[in-house]
């Protein structure tokens, strides 16, 4: 059948040390990155919250088949956590860091618990109207948040009290880099867990998961929960890696870019997120330069072309092309 | 907890709107019993099977299991009683592979379901359950097919699969040959008959033949309510029963022997 993949075929013939080995050269790669490109540390650091952030969108538009479009909501209360905690003097980066997965995760809670027994188009309304509700709040809220001007002055002492944030932004990468590796592994054990095959059963047919005695409600709760802990977590990641806190990190447009980014990529892939992001960073950058102020045409001429030719996304383009071959040399 | 379990029905009602649908319905399925529902289109038998297993709320009645009022119970709670049905419609998740689809019901059914970390294969004893129960119903050469591909026949056996894994004590199948070519239909039966004895089975079928020969009780419903409820050969006598289905060519009744 054409779903059949060729992995169970490798690991029959090559020992499972080397395969983690070869799992792993990926991101020895990446993590060699500053060697070869010295000077990009930064923005490789915000293609990494940006990717995280996409993996925590991935596990509710891919897997459990919730689509939000106001998954920023989520990122922002982690980031204004961190943000604020080090401004009133707790500026530990994993204890600010959890503090943000906390609260997000508690946000989520609330919310998910009001909007999920909703679905499709409904859904989609509440979460933009809860994470509208985050960005007011935060907006009217100057003297917590600093309003517009975004949130001053914050500053976080030494990774583990050994690695200081420093000028190149080093520290900041590795230390994103070591998170987002975390995160992925633990994502993956997810998605593969009896509970992941679970919320896949609810997206592709959540009556029938009814009738065979799934509680579909405390599985959807459990994976928005989950999912926007991981949402809190890259948002306060940002807020320490790059000492600011934006109200963008609460907004709309973030909330929609980063779906543009999973979808870009694949969603439901897993590797979608990796794809996805620097994509569609790379695609801003190049539209911006030719012409700044119409950007967003582009963008949204990508987007279209992607929904109607390759709703795979980019991994799905590749999947196709791998299964061609393969007919082909069936054949 | 008690391997057997009777299925009772008590002056049930149900109405859409102002349309009742289904009136004044007793009906007992006791442990073991291989029964039909049969009657005409639109006569409610999905419907009567939807308030069996508490996908629709009765309007007024009650249903019980063992005695014990079920009538309030949703459609998660019945099936933890162990009232497992088919879908007259097949649902199933169709880019999941046959055997993720088994796995889905044996994970719900053993509790496992909810478990966040741990590989799904690391459960080594779930999935010897999957297999087998892929096996009986004779699907093992397409384990590993999405179900979408599948041919509509065997999308149907895979449904008994699934129903098969929560361990039902009941089991209401909701014509379950539906799209199954009539010369292959004794399958369903070949399965059923792999079933433990104390299982009592509901079929609600179109084929004659098939009920006929499945059946040791037979209940007739019309516009919502029992007509006739008695063994096979009573039923295919009773001039009632005849005349509800006569000039319907293809419910053709058998010729009383």
């Amino acid at each position: 059948m054409k779903t059949v993949s060729a992995s169970p075929i490798v690991h029959a013939t090559m020992p499972s040390g080397i395969i983690r080995l070869l799992k792993l050269l990926p991101w020895l790669v990446v993590a060699a990155l500053p060697l070869a490109l010295p000077g990009y540390e930064p923005l490789a650091t915000q293609v990494f919250v940006m990717i995280l952030f996409a993996l925590s969108l991935d596990l509710l538009v891919g897997y459990a088949g919730i689509v939000t479009l106001g998954h920023a909501g989520l990122f922002g209360m982690g980031g204004y956590t961190a943000g604020i905690l080090s401004v009133h003097g707790i500026t530990d980066p994993i204890v600010t860091a959890l503090y943000g997965m906390i609260v997000a995760a508690v946000t989520g809670l609330v919310f998910g618990a009001a909007m999920l027994r909703t679905k499709g188009l409904t859904l989609l309304m509440l979460t933009m109207a809860s994470a509208s509700l985050l960005y007011e709040l935060a907006n009217k809220a100057t003297g917590l948040t600093g309003g517009e001007d975004g949130l001053q002055g914050v500053s976080f002492t030494p990774v583990l009290g050994l690695f200081p944030f420093d000028f190149r932004g080093k520290t900041a990468f590795f230390y994103s880099l070591a998170t987002l590796f975390l995160v992925f592994t633990l994502v993956r054990a997810l998605i593969n867990s009896p509970f992941g095959w679970s919320l896949r059963g609810i997206r592709e047919n959540d009556a029938r998961m009814a009738a065979i005695g799934c509680p579909i409600m405390q599985r959807r709760i459990i994976a928005y929960v989950i999912s926007s802990a991981l949402a809190g977590l890259a948002g306060a990641l940002q807020a320490q890696t790059t000492q600011f806190v934006a109200l963008y990190s609460l907004s709309f447009e973030l909330s929609g870019n980063i779906l543009i980014m999973l979808i870009l990529g694949g969603s439901g892939r897993l590797y979608g997120a990796f794809v996805g992001v620097p994509a569609f960073m790379f695609a801003q950058d190049l539209l911006a330069k030719q012409d700044p102020a119409n950007w967003f045409l582009g963008q949204g001429i990508i987007l279209i072309a992607m929904v109607m030719l390759a709703p795979g996304g980019i991994l799905g383009i590749a999947e196709r092309a791998v299964n061609a071959i393969k007919t082909r040399r069936g054949a | 907890m008690m391997d057997t379990a009777t299925l009772e029905t008590r002056e049930l009602n149900c109405s859409f709107g102002s349309n009742p649908v289904i009136t004044d319905v007793n009906f007992k399925l006791r442990p073991g019993e291989r029964r039909a529902l049969i009657g005409p289109n639109g006569a409610g038998k999905t419907t009567f099977v939807n308030l069996l297993t508490g996908r629709l709320r009765a309007s007024s009645g009650n249903v019980l299991l063992n005695g014990e009022d079920i009538t309030q119970l949703g459609e998660v709670r019945r099936i933890r009683l162990g009232i497992g049905r088919t879908f007259q419609i097949t649902s199933l998740f169709p880019k999941m592979t046959v055997r993720e689809n088994v796995f889905l019901a044996v994970a719900e059914c053993e509790g496992i379901a909810g478990k966040l970390f741990r590989s799904v294969f690391r459960y080594r004893q779930q999935f010897e359950r999957v297999d087998e129960l892929v096996h009986r119903v004779g699907l093992s050469d397409v384990a590993r097919v999405p179900a979408q591909l599948l041919p509509y026949g065997r999308q149907r056996l895979l449904e008994i699969a699934i129903a098969l894994a929560l361990r039902p004590k009941i089991l209401l199948l909701d014509e379950p040959a539906a799209g199954i070519p009539t010369a292959e239909s004794h399958v369903i039966l070949d399965i059923i008959a792999t079933l433990p004895k104390e299982i009592a089975v509901l079929l609600i079928d179109h084929d004659m033949d098939l009920v006929f020969r499945f059946a040791q009780q037979i209940s007739v419903l019309v516009q919502g309510s029992i007509l006739v409820d008695g063994a096979p050969q009573d039923i295919a006598a009773d001039p009632r029963v005849r005349e509800v289905y006569l000039g319907d060519s293809k419910h053709g009744l058998p010729a009383v022997a």
